[in-house]
């Protein structure tokens, strides 16, 4: 069933909810890396960043005044996260939890 | 249908901020387009995929492709070639939303480019990107020349 396929995202979108408000860099399969609060983000995991800022900006000179941004899940690569955003035991857990199927 | 409000958490990445304001699309293939986002429909097909999951029985499994189509007035694409670039006008745009990869707010108060940057006519930015292009190549032909060398 392809919908059930999808409910893997779930755990991460839980995930991702509790990180909005800290400083992440979400990096593109363009290799475009994006650093910015994260605003809010969805259940495809798209991301809106605010106050964002490329991390090389002479690289893409287009992107010198974008300040928020939306960027669709389907492109993001890498999510960097802060060091103490992580806990990783709670995420071990969930993760186990998700893949027995319960 | 109206607009989700921007704090309602479910619905919080809308592109509704972003209405009647200055935008940059980036396109999967590289290009960047910009213009007044007019419309959108990111959760248009949310209430019919809601609709659907209820029917199959999987109300909490609600899943649909999120789009994202835009549309766009006043867009015009800009093309960068090195420090050359060039606005070129393309009126009206609906942009399927599968072709996004980034959707930014331009703060109109910053520069949009490096000052350095110098504005050329279409023709010029043409062959500038003609000459970039085939740069690229020779490059590409050099190094698969040079393989046999296993440089780096």
């Amino acid at each position: 069933m392809v919908l059930r396929g999808f409910r893997r995202f779930r755990l991460f979108f839980s995930y991702f909810k509790d990180l909005v408000g800290q400083e992440v860099t979400v990096e593109l399969k363009n290799d475009l890396a994006i650093t910015g609060t994260l605003h809010s983000v969805d259940q495809y995991l798209n991301i809106k960043l605010e106050n964002t800022r490329v991390v090389d900006q002479d690289k893409y000179p287009h992107m010198l005044s974008v300040r928020n941004c939306f960027i669709r899940g389907s492109v993001v690569r890498y999510v960097q996260l802060p060091p103490d955003g992580v806990d990783v035991d709670l995420l071990h857990d969930a993760a186990r939890r998700e893949a027995r199927g319960g | 249908m109206s607009w989700a409000a921007p704090d309602d958490i479910f619905f919080s990445t809308s592109l509704a901020a972003y209405l009647d304001k200055k935008i940059l699309v980036l396109l999967r293939d590289g290009r960047k387009l910009m213009g007044l986002l007019r419309s959108f429909d990111q959760f248009g097909t949310f209430v019919l995929c809601f609709f659907l999951c209820c029917l199959l029985k999987f109300p909490e499994e609600v899943f649909c492709f999120c789009e994202a189509n835009a549309v766009l007035e006043e867009a015009y694409e800009r093309v960068i070639v090195g420090e050359l670039y060039c606005d070129i006008p393309l009126g009206l745009y609906i942009i399927r939303g599968e072709n996004v990869v980034l959707i930014g707010e331009l703060d109109v108060e910053k520069e949009e480019l490096p000052a350095q940057m110098v504005q050329v006519s279409e023709a010029e930015i043409k062959k500038a990107q003609k000459a970039e292009k085939e740069e690229m190549l020779l490059k590409g032909l050099m190094r698969k020349r040079m393989e046999f060398l296993d440089l780096d």
